[in-house]
């Protein structure tokens, strides 16, 4: 019976299938939100100074754009066009003071530190930017994963942009000092590790505007390996 | 029937519906999350008593074990709230009293205004707290400036901001800073509270209630000193009174 019933269905796509890959997997390389096409750069200059603060943040990211595509492609057939633009607002606002009171609750160093960057979550591009042109067109399912994929691709950069600035910014990674202490001590006038031989922290790197140089060697990276992405002019 | 989804009911029914429900959920959230975030709180403000005392870092003091911690210091029993003329207001929790709150409070008379006093024990030694609040530059300004057994050398303090201009202004929290105000007292020999002041002349070395602010955090520092000023003048009136009736 129930045999019968599958049969008479028109073929359901799984869960996985290519095309649903592809919309986690693009966004990562090809069509990464950051790199290619240049949205969320405000917050990836500012909280990128620590791994930890870029991983929290990227998956606060990753949250509401799965959260928001999801809920929006679910209501998509009954939000009036007049004020979808508002709906969708409604919608990540609430996703974002969701995001912003877990941490405040459950992580409060980090929030104060992330302070009004979780807030201004509303405000990236990227999340507007899938769920006017994604979520609206097209079923809960794939809109959730393409919701992961963009916010995988956003987090994914800000972790690579903070591990070169904490890195070569302040010798640590997660805060575990790699290349040794750089406060001098009893014995070890330059500090230990790399700092006794003379090794200095580039204070540089603790700057905003060294991320948008990082995130301009990383574009040039990627465009030089797939020439694909290079507009014509 | 079938709903027109672009006629003004619609619209107006559909945003309704909507607002009520995000705000029903965020209202859920925030009940479930309260005492979370009033814990945090209250870890918050034991971590910045102790930090005027203190090296936070060097006892591996953090969130985890600061409840601990501070009962072994502070004694919350021993506490008193001032008021603004210097005299002990019973029957006020001095811990629960929220100096930036009461700060803030435009319609607050100044009288009304409470002045917690914390007493901790270290070494043996008995050490005041007093918590000072302010403004500087970009918003709220904040400290915790202890006192010695004599109830008129500054021992410690620490100090913490909302959003001073980093490099600048900010600097206030760094241990530079607050280094340059241990050893100044509150009163000169006859018990009078004189005010300490903010110098740029580099003058500030020796105690003579002067204070070298930060290059570039002028606002700030200033804020600093009103702070000290303002705050400090309630419990240096305290203090000789207490002083004068032993």
């Amino acid at each position: 019976m129930s045999a019968e019933v599958q049969k008479t269905k028109a073929p359901s796509e799984p869960l996985f299938s290519k095309k649903n890959k592809k919309l986690i997997t693009d966004p990562l390389t090809d069509n990464n939100p950051v790199t290619v096409q240049v949205l969320g750069i405000c917050s990836a200059l500012a909280i990128t100074v620590q791994v930890k603060q870029g991983l929290v943040m990227g998956l606060s990211v990753i949250f509401v754009t799965m959260m928001g595509n999801f809920v929006i492609s679910a209501i998509r057939n009954m939000i009036p066009s007049r004020i979808r633009i508002i709906v969708q607002l409604v919608i990540v606002a609430a996703l974002v003071i969701i995001v912003d009171q877990v941490l405040a609750a459950f992580m409060p160093d980090l929030s104060a530190q992330l302070s009004v960057f979780v807030g201004l979550i509303i405000t990236n591009c990227i999340i507007m930017g899938r769920l006017e042109a994604f979520a609206m067109a097209n079923k809960p399912w794939p809109s959730l994963l393409d919701g992961l994929g963009n916010g995988m691709g956003y987090a994914g950069l800000l972790i690579i942009v903070a591990v070169f600035r904490e890195l070569l910014g302040s010798g640590s990674i997660f805060g575990y000092a790699l290349l040794g202490s750089p406060i001098p001590s009893d014995g070890h006038p330059l500090g230990t590790g790399l700092y006794a031989m003379g090794y200095m922290n580039n204070n540089m790197m603790i700057l905003p505007p060294m991320a948008l140089i990082i995130v301009g060697i990383i574009i040039w990276v990627q465009r030089s390996r797939n020439k694909a992405l290079i507009e014509e002019h | 029937m079938i709903l027109n989804k672009e006629s003004n009911g619609y619209t107006f029914g559909f945003a309704v519906i909507l607002v009520v429900a995000v705000g029903a959920i965020l209202a859920i959230l925030a009940l479930v999350l309260k005492p979370y975030i009033a814990a945090n709180g209250v870890q918050k403000q034991q971590m910045d008593i102790l930090s005027a005392f203190v090296d936070l870092e060097k006892e591996g003091i953090s969130r985890r074990n600061v409840e601990e911690k501070f009962a072994k210091y502070v004694k919350l029993s021993d506490a008193i709230v001032l008021d603004m003329n210097g005299n002990v207001r019973e029957g006020v929790d001095a811990f629960k009293v929220d100096i930036r709150a009461e700060y803030k409070d435009k319609n607050l008379k100044d009288a009304d205004k409470n002045y917690p006093l914390f007493i901790a024990k270290k070494d043996g030694k008995t050490l005041y707290i007093i918590p000072v609040v302010g403004k500087g530059l970009w918003g709220p300004i904040w400290g915790n400036i202890c006192l010695g057994e004599d109830m008129n050398t500054i021992q410690g303090a620490s100090f913490g901001h909302k959003g001073e201009t980093p490099g600048l202004g900010a600097e206030i929290a760094q241990p530079f800073f607050v280094d340059r105000w241990i050893g100044e007292k509150l009163m000169d020999e006859n018990g009078v509270f004189a005010k300490f002041e903010i110098v740029k002349d580099n003058s500030g070395g020796a105690m003579e209630k002067k204070v070298d602010g930060i290059t570039g955090g002028t606002i700030t520092s200033k804020g600093v000193e009103e702070m000290a000023n303002r705050c400090l003048a309630v419990y240096a009136t305290y203090f000789s009174n207490l002083k004068n009736s032993q």
